[in-house]
């Protein structure tokens, strides 16, 4: 029944049964399933958040003590000695060790990882995808202490000829220079990593591979692509903020690494020089801190410790925000 | 009802029962072992309970073997003790977590790091902490370099090259004192404990004391001279047993249970090689630093003594004198006592430590009598 200036006149006439205008016959579940929902979803998100700032907040409160104590720069020095009178600390050696062996890993984890989501997505038989996924899914089902073990035992003697080739080869670049050092240098370290991270990336690239429009894809196929720029063209440029995710996830696991890193780091005496060399030891600020994990007998000398965690935290949280960034960028692109 | 929810309660309730059934006490009322003795047992004063004990990670082999020795003899006795570190062992005691710790040093009597650790315990026990020297771990100093089977050290040489001074193995010092045997030109590869550790402690402390001017570093758990750092005594020995021209300090068992070659220590009197008598010669020669009966040891790392081996790290059982439950002192004495005994102390031996030398062992089991 609706009126010539297309206003309808049930919305202001009673209904059927004497009701109310613009009420349903109740027909529905109601809204009670809407705002149960609704309210844990939110309280969920609320407790996720609430945590991280919790622990960002015990970070601090614990750290600062000891901070205003330090006599020595944090972000610069290279003494660690947080103990007795007159606590001198500085995180920078922990800080270039974790930075290096963690972009190690993901340069060799990422293209790795996409090149293998891509093959199971693109290029792999249909009877071959899933088993192959499950297959490169196991390696995440590995425990990180395996890994350590592992590395030490037997990757370690494959390894070294390669470190020693780049030493003896490659010795005038800075990176590469030579060392004393056998044992866990940060270039070992890194590969390691990149195993370790390896399935995070692939899972989660070749989900996202995955859900690309089929209609993008025959389409370039019809213009003529071939299958390699087909997948330049429509599967990456829809998968990039998906890898960029899986990426930060990948580096978030990378950056905090302990029990495999701990067992096959090799710490660095007092005074030794400063080298950019990747084939130097140097422990993480993960490993420094389970290392030392049973002698936090002052409250000084835990925030020291402490403090070295809250450096890890704020860079990754830093790295994540960039990675963020230039999702949301991305997106508004592609919207 | 369906049968499938029958069936789902009976499960639940099934596995209910058989959950609450085992919330019974732990303890059951002790038999009137009371009255003292009485059984055919060994061990005559067995307890019955739970003992927990905490510390060194050096002594851990001996511990768990004297654990089991006690609970073969004493079936009821439940006794754990976790190897987290001397620290980690002494703040569990002083926060009176555990009932005795296992410590590489004795309570410190000076201020370090804002406490004074026997002043703590003595507040925490309500009555004086006693160390109780309980196991000799030596520690030797392992190397791994291909055709050479026999090396002799000296504290100055074994300084400089765990300095990082000496640097090649045929370096003409090591070739001295070991005339007649072939060094090889591999370059001496040094592995320090990366972790804060009781051993490196007692390995700095021998060669502060052995050779002051060629080790002119602080001493302390944290390793202050050169080298690569592994963790713990398990990493230092994997990472020297796979590296030709590797050399570090390590406890005597690990350096076995790996089959490392072992340096013998010259100290003025000829090479010394590592032995469970040559280790307890070293600790007969210690002087007591405690009053009465706290029997911490201050060993003399530069003894001259003939056929002693000066590298040895003497773990402590740190405990109240007079617990404040009697049934724990009970339970610490016993336990000790079958510890301190000669077929435990024998047996240790194949775990890569040295037994009491009988001085000692006499003043520790009257220390243990006097425990209430």
């Amino acid at each position: 029944m609706s009126t010539v200036t297309g206003v309808s006149a049930a919305d202001e006439l009673p209904g059927p049964d004497g009701r109310k205008p613009l009420t349903g016959d109740r027909a529905s579940t109601g809204r009670l399933g809407d705002r149960l929902f609704g309210g844990a979803a939110t309280l969920s998100g609320v407790i996720v958040i609430a945590m991280v700032s919790l622990i960002a907040v015990f970070l601090v409160a614990q750290a600062l003590p000891a901070l205003t104590n330090n006599s020595e720069n944090f972000l610069t020095s290279r003494v660690w000695a947080p103990g007795g009178a007159q606590p001198a600390f500085g995180i920078l050696e922990f800080l270039w060790t974790t930075v290096a062996a963690s972009t190690i890993a993901m340069a060799l984890a990422v293209p790795v990882g996409v090149a293998v989501a891509l093959f199971l997505t693109q290029y792999a038989p249909i009877w071959m995808r899933r088993p192959a996924a499950s297959l490169v899914d196991l390696l995440a089902a590995v425990p990180s202490i395996v890994y350590g073990l592992w590395g030490l035992l037997t990757f370690r003697a494959f390894v070294r000829p390669v470190e020693q080739f780049l030493q003896d080869n490659v010795g005038w670049f800075p990176l590469f220079a030579p060392t004393r050092i056998t044992g866990g240098t940060i270039f070992f370290i890194g590969i390691v990593l990149a195993i370790m991270v390896l399935p995070i990336v692939t899972a989660l690239s070749r989900e996202v591979f995955d859900q690309t429009p089929t209609a993008h894809k025959e389409g370039a196929l019809a213009l003529g692509a071939t299958q390699w720029e087909m997948i330049r063209t429509a599967v990456l440029p829809f998968g990039k903020p998906g890898v960029i995710s899986a990426s930060m996830l990948a580096l978030g696991r990378a950056l905090g690494e302990t029990i495999a890193v701990t067992f096959l780091v090799s710490a660095l005496s007092d005074g030794t020089d400063w080298t950019w060399s990747l084939f130097n030891g140097g422990e993480t600020f993960a490993s420094k801190i389970a290392n030392n994990a049973a002698e936090f007998s002052n409250p000084s000398k835990t925030g020291a410790y402490i403090a070295a965690g809250l450096v890890l935290f704020v860079l990754t949280f830093i790295v994540n925000s960039i990675a963020r960034i230039v999702i949301e960028r991305r997106k508004a692109f592609t919207e | 009802m369906s049968v499938s929810r029958v069936s789902a309660i009976g499960a639940i309730a099934l596995t209910g029962v058989l959950a609450l059934s085992a919330c019974s006490s732990e303890n059951p009322a002790p038999a009137g072992n009371t009255a003292g003795g009485g059984t055919s047992a060994a061990n005559g004063d067995c307890f019955e309970g739970d003992l927990k004990a905490e510390g060194s990670s050096a002594q851990k082999n001996a511990i768990d073997e004297a654990i089991s020795a006690y609970q073969t003899a004493c079936a009821d006795a439940n006794i754990d003790y976790q190897p987290s570190g001397s620290g980690a062992g002494i703040k569990q005691f002083i926060a009176k977590q555990v009932d005795f710790a296992g410590s590489d040093s004795a309570l410190k009597t000076e201020e370090k790091d804002g406490i004074v650790e026997s002043v703590e315990a003595k507040n925490s026990c309500g009555s004086d902490a006693w160390n109780l020297p309980m196991v000799t771990g030596p520690i030797a100093i392992a190397y791994n370099v291909e055709g050479v089977d026999k090396l002799v050290l000296n504290a100055e040489v074994a300084a400089k090259i765990f300095d990082g001074k000496i640097t090649s193995w045929d370096d003409a010092a090591i070739a001295e004192l070991n005339q007649g045997v072939k060094l090889p030109s591999t370059p001496i590869k040094v592995y320090f404990r990366s972790d804060e550790s009781g051993t490196t402690e007692n390995f700095t402390k021998y060669l502060k004391a052995a050779a002051p001017e060629a080790w002119t570093h602080e001493t302390g758990k944290k390793w202050t001279g050169k080298g690569e750092g592994k963790e713990k005594s398990a990493g230092v020995a994997t990472a020297t047993q796979g590296q030709d021209g590797a050399i570090t300090y390590v406890e005597w068992s690990y350096a076995q249970q790996n089959q490392l070659a072992m340096a013998a220590i010259d100290t003025g009197s000829g090479p010394v090689e590592l032995s469970a008598e040559s280790a307890g010669k070293t600790v007969a020669t210690a002087e007591q630093t405690g009053t009465g009966n706290d029997l911490a040891l201050k060993i003399d790392y530069a003894t001259k003594e003939a056929g002693a081996y000066p590298i040895v790290l003497v773990t402590y059982e740190i405990v109240c004198s007079k617990y404040a439950d009697p049934e724990t002192g009970k339970k610490v004495k016993s336990f000790l006592k079958s510890f301190a005994s000669d077929e435990v102390q024998g047996s240790l031996t194949s775990q890569g430590y040295a037994p009491l030398p009988a001085e000692v062992a006499t003043k520790v089991e009257a220390a243990i009598d006097a425990i209430s």
